[in-house]
């Protein structure tokens, strides 16, 4: 059922089926632009509309509202003419606009007059002592589970961080049936009042109903911790148990599963392996990429829509891809333009999505602690390498995430940092007195997401490739 | 670990874990059917042969790592089952050949 892309040049082609990319495909098509969106899952909606055309959850009201917003979405694209292929993996996009893409075990080749990353957000890592233990998931790895398979939590669960998708997620287990004996909630107590400032906006935001009335529905059935400080999972080749520290008392509890969530961080490795400028965003503790007022990045061609833009949600994320798609019209079909909407309409859409993100992203900052982790805490989970190991490194020299690759390995994994990478820089940072924008990031590369020799080496070749290899 | 909830409608897929059938969902992906099985799916890592279980479920962790139809390293997150597939823990590094 693997399908290559049906021509070799698009207008458009679209990076990701989530709220940005769904919505960007629909508005290019819509227009008239031949459109190709490609994407990783088997079936559409990115992470927040997870198996939005596929949930076996059918009572509307445990997934909540917000979720069916997704199916919507996806019915404007389907109704339009744009050339869908799931279960497929970008692993390379360049300055030109030429993209590689794995579809099951073969590449296929393709160029595109715009292109329009949407590949989203990945959870923040949470390097906390014992994070690599079997039964230590992310919250958004229950949710995964919770929309596209009806799996919930059954045996002694806790979850532990902070976050709008912390409730949401903790919301959906217990509707469904599942299970939580614990939340321990590691929101700084400081936070409360450096979010102050900026309520007004959230109050006013559909964020702040929505959310205290998630709280509330939570909080009657779960024993909510707050302010806890220290947090560890320990057990011998499986999650046994789960430590923490709340008011400066220790208490230690019996856990089978423990989810982790502390937001959620732009996925950039596409991105920046395109060339994309990246900066480090300082209140959302990230890298965001630079971009003009409709997404357009330091590459020609290259536009960001979505949580990859900087977090903003999913109502954002879909006025993202919408503003992306118009300015891919504007140039490419501008008589076409007066079809969709304004982009000052567009621009005030925006800005009501965006309403109370300050608030939440100075409210939900992570504490260092657990950003920022010490001794024999795992930092990068592919190449096994502690906080310990990353210190010893610079005391002897290493300055940057890219030479401690030579040093540790670290981010020479599959993942290819996307677990590690922040935590590596904000860790260099600490040791050596610098920021994260001075200590930077890994160089990241083509093939960004692993493919095989065999695929590689089928991929097609021009007498020029061979000769510029072959000797003599 | 996890149970699947009594709404989940959705008709069965017999797969293979390291040739003992398990019961899946059509629609389940490789990781979600071994999670919600009970079987010990647990893998262990190349570089130490410590044990781990999946952790992010949308493809960025690999530590989903499994062998599915005879091809090793194939995150188990993002493969949907197949009526009949088989699947093995993998331990350690993938082998050559396979």
């Amino acid at each position: 059922m693997s399908v290559a892309p049906r021509r070799e040049d698009y207008d458009v082609v679209v990076i990701g089926a989530g709220p940005a990319g769904l919505a960007a495909a629909a508005t290019a098509a819509e227009a008239g632009l031949a459109t190709l969106l490609l994407d990783e899952n088997a079936g559409p909606g990115g992470q927040v509309f997870r198996a939005i055309a596929s949930t076996p959850v059918t009572d509307r009201k445990q997934l909540g509202e917000d979720y069916w917003v997704g199916a919507d979405l996806v019915q404007s694209l389907r109704a339009g003419s744009t050339e869908v292929i799931h279960r497929a993996t970008v692993w390379s996009l360049d300055r030109n606009l030429d993209i590689a893409v794995s579809i099951g075990g073969a590449s296929a080749f393709i160029k595109a007059r715009r292109v329009i990353l949407a590949t989203g957000a990945l959870e923040r890592p949470f390097p906390i002592p014992g994070w690599t233990l079997p039964g230590v998931m992310t919250a958004g790895a229950a949710q995964t589970m919770l929309k596209s398979s009806a799996l919930v939590p059954d045996g002694r669960t806790v979850i532990a961080g902070q976050g709008p998708l912390l409730w949401l997620l903790a919301a959906q287990i217990l509707r469904l049936g599942g299970r939580i004996d614990r939340i321990l909630d590691t929101t700084e107590r400081g936070n409360y009042f450096a979010a102050l400032p900026h309520a007004f906006a959230f109050l006013t935001s559909p964020y702040f109903a929505k959310g205290l009335s998630m709280m509330r529905e939570v909080k009657a059935k779960v024993q909510v911790v707050s302010g806890v400080t220290e947090l560890a999972a320990a057990g011998d080749g499986q999650l046994a148990s789960v430590s923490y520290v709340a008011g400066g008392k220790r208490e230690t509890i019996a856990a089978d599963l423990l989810l982790l969530h502390q937001g959620v961080v732009p996925n950039v490795n596409l991105a920046m392996s395109a060339g994309v400028e990246h900066r480090w965003d300082d209140l959302q503790l990230c890298w965001s990429p630079v971009l003009d007022a409709s997404g357009t990045s330091s590459v020609a061609g290259i536009a960001i829509a979505g949580d990859g833009a900087g977090i903003g949600g999913a109502n954002a994320a879909v006025v993202r891809g919408r503003i992306a798609a118009r300015a891919a019209v504007e140039a490419l079909a501008p008589a076409s333009a007066a079809k969709l909407a304004s982009m000052a309409a567009l621009r005030s859409d925006l800005a009501k999505a965006e309403r109370g993100r300050i608030f939440l992203d100075t409210l939900f900052r992570p504490a260092a602690q657990f950003r920022i982790p010490s001794g024999d805490t795992i930092v990068c989970r592919c190449e096994e390498v502690t906080a310990k190991d990353v210190l010893d490194s610079v005391a002897i020299g290493a300055t940057g995430p890219n030479q401690l690759k030579a040093y540790r390995r670290t981010g020479m994994g599959p993942c290819q940092g996307r677990l590690c990478g922040l935590t590596i820089t904000e860790l260099m940072a600490q040791a050596r007195g610098k920021t994260p924008q001075e200590i930077g990031y890994y160089r990241l590369r083509a093939p960004v997401k692993p493919i095989t020799l065999a695929e590689l080496a089928a991929v097609p070749k021009s007498e020029a490739d061979v000769k510029a290899v072959v000797r003599g | 670990m996890f149970k699947r909830s009594e709404q989940d409608k959705r008709p069965p897929v017999q797969i293979f874990v390291d040739g003992i059938a398990v019961a899946a969902r059509q629609g389940d992906t490789v990781s979600a059917a071994l999670l919600a099985s009970g079987v010990d799916a647990r893998r262990s890592t190349a570089v130490s042969g410590a044990p781990r279980l999946p952790y992010c479920m949308m493809g960025v962790c690999f530590d989903c790592l499994v062998t599915i139809d005879g091809v090793g390293n194939r995150q188990g997150c993002l493969v949907p089952v197949a009526e009949g597939m088989q699947v093995e823990i993998q331990k350690g590094k993938r082998e050559i050949g396979r």
